[in-house]
């Protein structure tokens, strides 16, 4: 190249790679040995460049704003600041040239081929262990074999339907396998959401470049589950296995589910009956074809496998045998990524498939190989020892505790190199930095072979030296771009015009277990709208200059809160009610203090919580509405020291977000079975704390009083409506006549009713006709409040509280639990599972 | 000796079962020395569904499903056995035990990879070397490996004390060992333990025991109730059975139920219930000779 050229080509990169320190020994993926950009970032680095500092900053920030909106997060284990943490994606891509992606895909092709064959013979009829090509120490001492699974047909011979590896590229410039997933490959979602984040912040990159996209990829996941279906493709129902929200890639299994169209459950939505397995749903069981399953697979039946798990279905194994559902991967599939078969890898390839290895894999001992065995025990120093098993037993560290340990049970133990990173440029404050990654790439079985991602995560080090990678420690991810010489094919898994679709008006049936969640989700943002109404009065009326037993319209609103558990009791704490401070700072506790029973901030995170669980069965509003609610609270403690103004300024904006929940539910949720639950709920809850707050008030010697009466219609939205009405003060007889037995009024306990029984005549009745009994008693309340005579009671205001009305009042709150227990019991049926069988022998 | 052998199990539930699955390994298996004429397994209620097979280790296998609400839940299985036990393996003419355990380093020739799956850690034993020092006092060099296997048998029939109280199915082996008692299980899966520390093959047989009543005779412990011992692999004669309740060598007076890695590979009768909460089991077995 001629000299002046290569000046200006590289000159303006100077400051994006001002601070960019390579490290002398490690291959760079973004410069060649002599400083150069590689071919694949001829383009990237100067238009980066180009896009300068000031923009790369607005666009990180869209970054990091777009991760937060879609909620992309995965669970830290065992932190108690709470497991839930942000996803990290650093913007610029890691990026891969067409002749280089060729050939790693043909050879992760051949691995993924290879496997799947070890796994149908360790399976099935065993010669690679019988003909000594295989120790049958890697299978037998194995955990992850799955004695009760050996002999299941999977169809096709397919086993691994799935793989995923981890690679490293060393100093030379070649890959390197340095861990084989096959259990349960988990990252894909996780690429697709880099890929959707990326795209977006960065899309005139993103199209000059010719990436490959993923949407094919996925499509062919679709299929290949499709076609395991023992009943046909027709109608073939799939649904993904989650062990539940706490899990560390919840987030990634709620967005493939979405994204792929399969129903998310987890192991109690499911059933065995007639060794077919069944989705429980609200209007009964529907059959299950394949299981797209993140739960391991020894968790997968309690009753062949692991018999303390929870996460399982009894009887799946059985269900499997008979060939009436396919689990994808098979169970026992994690038995191939022990690390102790890499070494096997190159014979067992010649030996089956005929030709050499071509992706290796990092450099391996088994101990339980007597060679191998000195080797790693004469060079102990320098390599990095693991179990060779899935185990909880770590390898000691001290070197002649771990050598006698080896020595003693050397089947346990594997040795590998330590592996020396490639780094890649990540966007910190001043341009690119050199930071240790490695790629982790998927397949999935398609039409007798493999397909590959065009892509994968890429992760990043949080340190330049860092060689260990796990996001559990705080590393980085990118996404990864495979990049074409020309323009590529535009697919999509969202316009699949070229397929007939049959019209439906409704959705699939809710899962029983989902129902529960929505029935609470609706419970829990009613709760949420009262505690901050109530609070919100209360904080306007609370005058510190007076202590708060001197102001009677703090009264019915303290009592309600008291009754529902909220503030302490105020008959047992009547000093609190005195000392102006402390009842302040009790209010304020209520609010935002994590550990006061039933505080607003407690029931956000409660709301939150549910949200998580059917993320991928509501909009992305409601959860961004939510998130924002919670987010709002979930601030360190130092910041909890408020003024009474402050706090009313958050309760507003809190009424405003449920407000808008409630917009989203009522207005965009169809009205089908999942929104039916979410009002349930919330007109259980709203007649909850509103005859709460009215029996509070009629128990009060001065429930006449105005002003007392003022404060309730605030906290019951009526306010306005009243005042429409009536041009007087508020008496009680109009008060309790508005928010009791007014129909029209969307805040009284007359209308809750009459929603409910609504929602109970639309509601799937079972065998039993089991819709029953809650709505015989729903009836009765309402009948109870339909008797009375507003007319009569009108003219004498005292009569109230010893009339029909109190009475009505008292006997509603007293059947609300009941309802809802009645709702529980017929629709959620949380079935509690038992176990026997650990009888001694003698 | 033939024997008829009932064994009943009731299981008496706090809550009603809506729903249960159960897999019972009760069907006593075909052995070198052991025939099973005839079976038969009854349940009450009736299963909704009911398959029997063979295991992976081949042992008997019913997998049957209650899918009626009940509170109840009863098997009760009769069996005919016929036991010709062969005679005695000599004890002392066996290979030196060292030699045995050569044969099951890696790697190993194909005729001994059955019995290789029985050298390695299973989900209820592990292996260690301070259970190897044990072993080591029956196993000393050179010893001949069967006379080893019965001296650990002895020893652990003297070291350890019978104690129904002591342990319950849950027990780890570390502390039936630290307590020195237990009951027929725990000694069957100490003995494994040791054997498989020194990297031999050992494996878990459970089944019956026949019954003397008095006079005269002590009544052998495990009476009336389903039995455990543990058996060696000899490269010489095959699997050898030793029972360290008794101290003696199995013959026409143990029949075989099943055998795995150890007691999770071969309980009796396991359930997953939906409902239930706690149940009460009552376990009765007669063990009849003909």
């Amino acid at each position: 190249m001629d000299r002046a050229v290569a000046d200006r080509k590289s000159k303006p990169l100077a400051s994006l790679l001002e601070n960019y320190q390579r490290s002398p020994t490690a291959f760079d993926e973004v410069l060649s040995a002599n400083g150069e950009p590689r071919s694949q970032y001829a383009r990237l680095l100067p238009a980066l460049q180009e896009l300068g500092r000031t923009e790369w900053q607005r666009r990180r920030d869209a970054c990091e704003r777009l991760v937060h909106e879609q909620g992309i997060t995965y669970n830290v284990y065992n932190d108690p600041r709470g497991t839930e943490r942000l996803w990290q994606l650093d913007p610029v891509p890691l990026v891969i040239s067409p002749a280089e992606w060729s050939k790693l895909e043909a050879g992760l092709i051949q691995r993924a081929t290879l496997l799947n064959h070890i796994l149908t013979d360790c399976y099935g009829a065993q010669d690679l262990i019988r003909s000594g090509w295989l120790s049958p120490a890697l299978v037998f001492a194995q955990p992850d074999f799955l004695r009760p699974c050996h002999g299941i047909r999977a169809p096709g011979n397919s086993h691994l339907n799935f793989y995923a590896a981890d690679l490293a590229r060393s100093p030379d410039g070649r890959w390197w396998v340095t861990s084989d997933r096959t259990q349960i490959p988990t990252g894909m979602g996780y690429a697709l959401a880099n890929r959707l984040v990326t795209s977006r912040i960065l899309p005139e990159l993103f199209q000059e470049h010719h990436v490959h996209r993923l949407a094919g990829f996925f499509r062919s996941v679709q299929t290949t589950l499709t076609r395991l279906s023992p009943r046909g493709t027709e109608n073939a129902r799939v649904v993904l296995l989650t062990p539940g929200p706490l899990n560390e890639t919840y987030f990634e299994q709620a967005y493939l589910a979405r994204y792929l169209g399969y129903t998310l459950v987890e192991g109690q939505d499911l059933m065995v009956r007639d060794e077919r397995v069944f989705l429980k749903t609200l209007s009964g069981l529907e059959p299950v074809d394949v299981i797209l399953r993140r739960v391991d697979d020894d968790f997968c039946d309690p009753l062949e496998l692991r018999n303390d798990s929870i996460l399982g279905v009894p009887g799946l194994v059985e269900a499997l045998r008979a060939g009436n559902v396919v689990v994808a991967n098979a169970l026992g599939s994690g038995l191939v990524q022990s690390p102790a078969f890499m070494p096997f890898l190159p014979g067992l390839c010649r030996h089956i498939l005929g030709v050499p290895l071509q992706l290796p894999s990092v450099a391996t001992w088994w101990c339980g190989q007597q060679d191998a065995r000195e080797h790693v025990l004469k060079h102990l120093d320098r390599l990095v020892v693991k179990p060779a098993f899935r185990t909880q037993v770590r390898p000691p560290t001290k070197a002649d505790e771990l050598k006698r340990q080896i020595e003693f049970d050397p089947d346990l133990f594997v040795a590998q190199e330590d592996v020396d990173l490639s780094t890649a440029g990540v966007w910190d404050k001043h341009g690119l930095a050199a930071r240790p990654v490695s790629l982790r790439v998927f397949l999935v079985a398609h039409e007798g072979s493999y397909r590959v991602l065009p892509g994968g995560l890429t992760r990043v080090s949080p340190d330049a030296g860092g060689q260990f990678i796990s996001m559990q420690t705080g590393g980085s991810s990118k996404d990864t771009w495979v990049v074409s010489d020309t323009p590529v094919e535009e697919v999509s898994l969202l316009h699949e015009s070229a397929m007939r679709v049959e019209l439906r008006r409704t959705g699939n049936n809710l899962p029983s277990r989902l129902a529960d969640i929505f029935f609470w989700l609706g419970r829990y943002a009613e709760r949420a709208d009262a505690t901050a109404r109530i609070l919100r009065s209360a904080l306007l009326r609370f005058n510190p200059e007076r202590n708060s037993s001197a102001q009677p319209a703090l009264r019915p609103l303290l009592k309600t809160l008291v009754a529902q558990g909220q503030l302490p009791d105020m008959e047992a704490k009547p000093e609190l009610y005195q000392n102006t401070e402390a009842f302040e700072a009790e209010l304020l506790a209520a609010i935002f203090d994590p550990d006061h029973p039933g505080s607003l901030r407690q029931t956000t995170e409660q709301l939150q919580r549910l949200a998580a669980v059917v993320r991928d069965r509501t909009s992305h509003d409601m959860w961004l509405v939510l998130s924002e609610l919670h987010d709002r609270f979930a601030r360190p403690a130092s910041s909890l020291v408020m003024l009474a103004g402050d706090a009313v300024n958050v309760l507003t904006h809190t009424l405003l977000s449920l407000a808008a929940f409630h917009g989203l539910a009522r207005e965009n949720m169809t009205r089908a079975q999942a929104w039916r639950f979410i009002d349930m709920g919330l007109r259980l809850e709203r007649t909850l704390y509103l005859a709460t707050l009215l029996d509070s008030t009629l128990k009060l010697p001065d429930a006449e009083n105005p002003s007392l009466l003022e404060a309730v219609l605030e906290v019951a939205d009526s306010s306005i409506t009243f005042r429409s009405r009536y041009n007087l003060l508020a008496t009680v007889p109009a008060v309790f006549d508005l928010l009791m037995l007014d129909d029209k009024n969307p805040r009284s306990v007359l209308f809750q009713l009459k929603q409910l029984v609504k929602h109970f005549e639309k509601l799937p009745v079972d065998r039993n006709n089991s819709a029953g009994p809650g709505k015989v008693l729903l009836q009765k309340c309402l009948q109870r409040l339909e008797r009375i005579d507003a007319r009569e009671l009108a003219g004498s205001p005292a009569l109230w509280a010893s009339s029909d009305a109190a009475t009505v009042i008292r006997e509603t709150l007293q059947d609300l639990p009941q309802i809802s227990n009645i709702i529980a019991a017929n629709y959620f049926a949380h079935s509690t599972l038992s176990r026997t069988g650990r009888e001694s022998e003698t | 000796m033939n024997y008829a052998i009932t064994h009943r199990t009731l299981y008496e539930y706090a809550a009603p079962v809506s729903v249960s699955h159960h897999v019972a390994r009760l069907e006593p298996r075909a052995t070198p020395g052991q025939a099973c004429e005839d079976f038969t397994l009854d349940i009450l209620p009736k299963p909704a569904r009911r398959r029997t097979r063979a295991d992976y280790f081949g042992n008997r296998l019913c997998l049957f499903t209650i899918q009626e609400i009940h509170d109840e839940l009863e098997v009760i299985t009769k069996s005919r056995v016929s036991v010709n036990a062969p005679a005695p393996a000599s004890l002392d003419n066996s290979l030196p035990w060292e030699e045995a355990a050569r044969l099951f380093r890696d790697p190993v020739s194909p005729e001994v990879v059955t019995p290789y799956e029985f050298v390695f850690d299973s989900p209820q034993l592990r292996a260690s070397r301070e259970l190897a020092d044990y072993a080591m006092e029956s196993f000393r060099p050179g010893t001949p490996l069967l006379a080893g296997a019965a001296d650990l048998t002895r020893r652990i029939f003297e070291d350890f004390k019978y104690d129904p109280k002591a342990t319950t199915v849950a027990t780890p082996l570390e502390e039936v060992w630290k307590k020195r008692r237990g009951v027929c299980q725990d000694f069957a899966h100490f003995a494994i333990a040791c054997t498989r520390s020194l990297g031999l093959p050992a494996r878990y047989v459970s089944g019956y025991l026949r019954t003397y009543s008095p006079p005269g005779k002590p009544r052998l412990i495990g009476a009336d109730a389903s039995h455990a011992w543990f058996s060696i692999f000899s490269p010489q004669v095959g699997w050898v059975d030793f029972d360290p309740t008794n101290n003696v060598q199995p013959a026409e007076e143990h029949i075989t139920v099943a055998y795995g890695r150890d007691y999770g590979d071969v309980s009796p009768v396991a359930g997953i219930l939906t409902g239930g909460g706690s149940h009460v089991v009552k376990v009765s077995v007669d063990v009849q000779p003909l």
